[in-house]
């Protein structure tokens, strides 16, 4: 497919260890990259891609391992050195000026001067010589960012790289803001600009892109080098099973009986909003429904939308039979809808107040006639979540991350509400916290709430819902019973996402991972064909 | 006091009683702690320079004089414990002095308490305008205050032509003049009253509600808050304490159109004193009344010293320099040092810059 395929190593990253607050994220990972070469990164959200790629860009420094290009040993402190090296690095977020025109992004900090000051006509001579290489004619040097498209400024980022004459560029999951057809076009230029000799290190978690552009997949988990093979060697099944294996360690509480789901608590037809589009869901008292996801499917989108934080603009909701859509959290709150949002100390807490406060916030923001005072139960109800503080009287910023979330959890069981949503509920939780959690989690769900679960944490998602739904790209992928595995969750997660050329706007998301065809490497088996849209199975198994 | 939870775990090594007790004290007083230090050193040192200091009227003399900025520290308070700031007191002073003194021009014979009812009112009002202005039209409160201060003071130039012509009557300054029962003057009671109100309304649900959307917005909004009513309501509070400081000034020092001049950075400076964080959140309403005291003992003190009163602007923005960087920022983790059963997890830095941005997380921004 190229021809500077066969050329040696140009870069290469030895034993990179990492660690962040003494807990390592990176275990002495390895990677190499030819000229010419676009070597695909793939792995769970948390599997330590980003920030490798932070390291080889010296946006961090790593405590161990050596990074070596063309056979030069460098040691970056700071992003401006790995620059000068001849790393890009093009970041999920784009780091240009809106107010600013396309060549004064290009050359930021670096303006070719004249007698001292800016010389503005080289400036976008030179923009504008680098636009045509790249055959990108629908930008001019002049005009300003914020009037260019996402999928244009992307492209700005991109020359902005090449006009500091990187060797290699790391390109963190370029097609996730992308539209379908907009992703062609990028999968174009990577091509070309590898054609032209850059190493181009590409993460994704979209598998059929990958199997489109990389020559070479590196899997990387927890923090590990789990294994690189050459794409045209491996199938999809191979890398999801790379990206997942391990093995389900932790205890989680019985799941329940078929007898103790009971009616519908909470149910979505058709709702969407920008992020979000045909949502379906039925909760059900006493039963944990999982929504599982890669980041940016949806999912925190999802949660956020049944509370009314972000709320549906499209479709109807039902609580408890009765007809709302809400548009603010306390009407949600009123209905008797919780969010425990995945932001614990920005979005959950008050951290400098007490914990007394913190957990008679929501009945004393949303007085309700009907509910026992707060106030008087609050010590069973701190014993009830298994509170470890030294009183009602300490401030919530010194607690451990697993007490703090039990006083937000706390909180809304004041306010005794009947659907409990759980946006990431162990994330920053020690272990044993977290067993504790996901017993009191299920505890709610046999006293009759309808649950739902939001969690990256795959294992802990399969262990915990009763049913698992897939999102991706805004929509239910799918649905798994109780107990599916992760191959089965993270191949509905990648494998319906879209980003071929191929496909055309026309084609876009299609309802389940079985639907689209044009996947380099045959797919294996599905074992299970899920039901493209969550009709509810009865108790599920 | 910390029985009320589960655990004891973390309490086993404390001797129970004693701890207990310090942790209580510790606990009311609060980040207030240094103010009643300051306080209490402050009015040794009147004693000292002036041994007639303490007789009672000469005392009760010094509270009432006190008695207009304590209640403007307590309205200034609710403000700044929200994420606030209200400029505007000062010249809501002037304007209702000024406008009483106009209206009894008119009508001489309006009934005091119809009088002050109707101060009362118009002050409310302006917290309204305030409060609206902030959180409707998202301005932010410096500038909103900072504009009503001047339209409020340009206000009564223009309206007065720079020196007011009214008096005010006997009647309608009683408040701010005479005692009750002979000793007791009726604005000390006021002050005493304003402040046990404002207590009670700090530990009702209103109050935790008020603090809790200072210390983070974001999570008050989705814990049902009504953030933008619960804010234009402290901006209210803050009118009525303006104008209640109006008719106790009118009272003791008659008609000018300077009678509140100052009034509101020495409030924001009294409630910074009382360790109240700068961008809300933290702090004792109790500790900003104190604050106040300690102001007005200390323009005493230097008063009695023979400082002159041109220096006190000085002194006052020394003092809320010095408040914000060292008392008000961090005074409790000097408490925790001191106090060796320590939190049970490692405690996070507490946030350096007592000032935040207090627009973060808006209703409206995308989600993360």
């Amino acid at each position: 497919m190229h021809a500077k395929q066969a050329t040696h190593t140009m870069l290469a990253m030895h034993g990179v260890s990492k660690s962040f607050l003494g807990v390592r994220v990176l275990h002495g990972v390895s990677l190499d990259l030819a000229a010419g070469e676009v070597h695909a990164l793939v792995g769970e959200n948390g599997a330590g891609k980003s920030t490798l790629m932070k390291v080889l860009a010296g946006e961090h420094v790593p405590d161990e391992g050596v990074i070596t290009l063309d056979g030069r040993r460098h040691r970056f402190s700071h992003p401006a050195q790995a620059q000068a090296a001849g790393i890009g690095i093009i970041h999920q977020e784009f780091a240009l000026l809106e107010h600013r025109t396309v060549a004064e992004n290009v050359f930021l900090g670096r303006e070719p001067t004249r007698y001292g000051l800016v010389d503005r006509r080289a400036m976008e001579d030179r923009t504008a010589r680098l636009l045509a290489d790249l055959g990108e004619d629908g930008i001019g040097p002049r005009t300003y960012v914020r009037d260019l498209s996402v999928a244009r400024q992307q492209t700005v980022e991109i020359v902005k790289a090449l006009a500091s004459d990187v060797r290699v560029l790391v390109m963190d999951e370029p097609t996730a803001p992308l539209a379908d057809h907009e992703a062609g076009l990028l999968h174009a230029l990577v091509r070309r600009l590898a054609a032209r000799g850059l190493g181009i290190l590409y993460i994704s978690h979209r598998l059929r892109e990958v199997f489109e552009l990389s020559q070479r997949v590196t899997v990387l988990k927890d923090g590990r080098h789990v294994t690189t093979v050459r794409t045209e060697d491996t199938d999809t099944d191979r890398i999801v099973r790379a990206m997942v294996g391990r093995e389900l360690s932790a205890y989680y509480p019985p799941r329940a009986r078929p007898e103790e789901v009971g009616e519908t608590r909470l149910a979505v037809r058709g709702g969407g909003n920008a992020r979000l589009t045909g949502i379906d869901l039925t909760l059900r008292a006493g039963e944990i429904t999982g929504v599982a996801g890669l980041q940016g499917a949806g999912r925190t989108s999802l949660a956020r939308a049944l509370f009314g934080a972000a709320p549906f603009t499209t479709g109807t909701m039902t609580v408890d039979g009765a007809a709302l859509r809400p548009s603010a959290p306390r009407q949600a709150i009123r209905a008797g809808v919780a969010l425990v949002t995945e932001d614990r100390k920005a979005e959950g807490l008050a951290l400098r107040q007490s914990v007394r406060d913190n957990a008679l916030l929501v009945t004393r923001a949303v007085p309700d006639r009907e509910r026992p005072p707060a106030a008087r139960e609050l010590t069973a109800l701190l014993e009830k979540v298994r509170l470890q503080a030294r009183g009602e009287h300490q401030e919530t910023r010194f607690l451990s991350g697993g007490n703090q979330q039990k006083v937000v959890i706390a909180k809304w069981l004041a306010a005794r509400p009947r659907v409990l949503l759980f946006d990431e509920p162990t994330r920053g939780v020690d272990v044993g916290a977290k067993a504790a959690i996901h017993t009191l989690v299920r505890d709610l769900a046999r006293e009759g709430l309808a649950v739902l679960i939001v969690s990256s944490e795959l294992p802990e998602l399969i262990g915990m819902s009763d049913r698992i739904l897939v999102m991706a790209e805004g929509r239910v992928a799918g649905e798994l019973p109780a107990g599916a595995t992760e191959e089965e969750v993270m191949r509905l997660a990648t494998a319906g996402s879209q980003g071929a050329a191929t496909t055309g706007p026309g084609g876009a998301a299609p309802d389940g991972p079985t639907s689209d065809g044009a996947t380099p490497p045959p797919p294996s088996p599905d074992p299970t064909p899920p039901p493209s849209t969550p009709t509810p199975q009865e108790g599920a198994a | 006091m910390s029985t009320g939870t589960a655990t004891d775990a973390p309490q086993k090594r404390a001797p129970a009683p004693a701890t207990a007790t310090y942790r209580t004290i510790a606990r009311v007083l609060g980040t207030g702690a240094p103010v009643y230090a300051l306080l209490i050193v402050l009015l040794v040192a009147l004693a000292a320079t002036d041994p007639g200091f303490y007789e009672p009227d000469r005392f009760l003399a010094f509270v009432k004089r006190a008695a207009p900025l304590v209640i403007l520290a307590a309205g200034q308070y609710l403000v700044i414990v929200c994420g606030e700031f209200d400029l505007s007191v000062g010249a809501i002073v002037t304007a209702g002095v000024v406008a009483a003194a106009e209206v009894y021009g008119t009508y001489p014979d309006a009934p005091w308490a119809l009088m002050t009812a109707g101060l009362l009112l118009a002050g409310a009002a302006a917290g309204l305008l305030n409060g609206l202005i902030t959180t409707v039209l998202r301005v932010p409160s410096f500038i909103t205050t900072l504009g009503m201060m001047l339209i409020l003071e340009g206000a009564v130039f223009y309206w007065t032509g720079g020196s007011p012509q009214g008096r005010l009557p006997e009647d309608f300054r009683r408040l701010g003049r005479d005692t009750a029962l002979g000793w007791l003057p009726w604005a000390v009671l006021a002050c005493v009253v304003a402040g046990v109100l404002v207590v009670l309304l700090m530990r009702s649900d209103f109050g935790r509600t008020l603090v809790a959307t200072g210390d983070s917005e974001r999570a008050a909004r989705l814990a049902g808050v009504r953030v933008r009513r619960v804010r234009v309501l402290a901006f209210v509070l803050s009118g009525v304490a303006a104008a209640l400081a109006a008719v106790l000034v009118g009272g003791f020092s008659g008609v000018s159109a300077q009678a509140g001049r100052g009034y509101e950075f020495e409030a924001i400076t009294a409630v910074v004193l009382g360790g109240v964080a700068l961008g809300g959140g933290r702090g004792s309403v109790v500790a900003a009344m104190a604050g106040a005291f300690s102001l007005q003992a200390l323009f005493t003190f230097l008063n009695l010293q023979g400082v002159s009163g041109a220096l006190e602007s000085t002194v006052q923005g020394v003092i809320v320099i010095a408040a914000v960087g060292l008392g008000a920022a961090d005074f409790s983790r000097l408490r925790r040092r001191a106090h060796p059963p320590g939190p049970p997890t490692a405690a996070p830095p507490a946030p350096a810059t007592p000032s935040r941005t207090h627009r973060e997380g808006h209703p409206h921004d995308p989600q993360p």
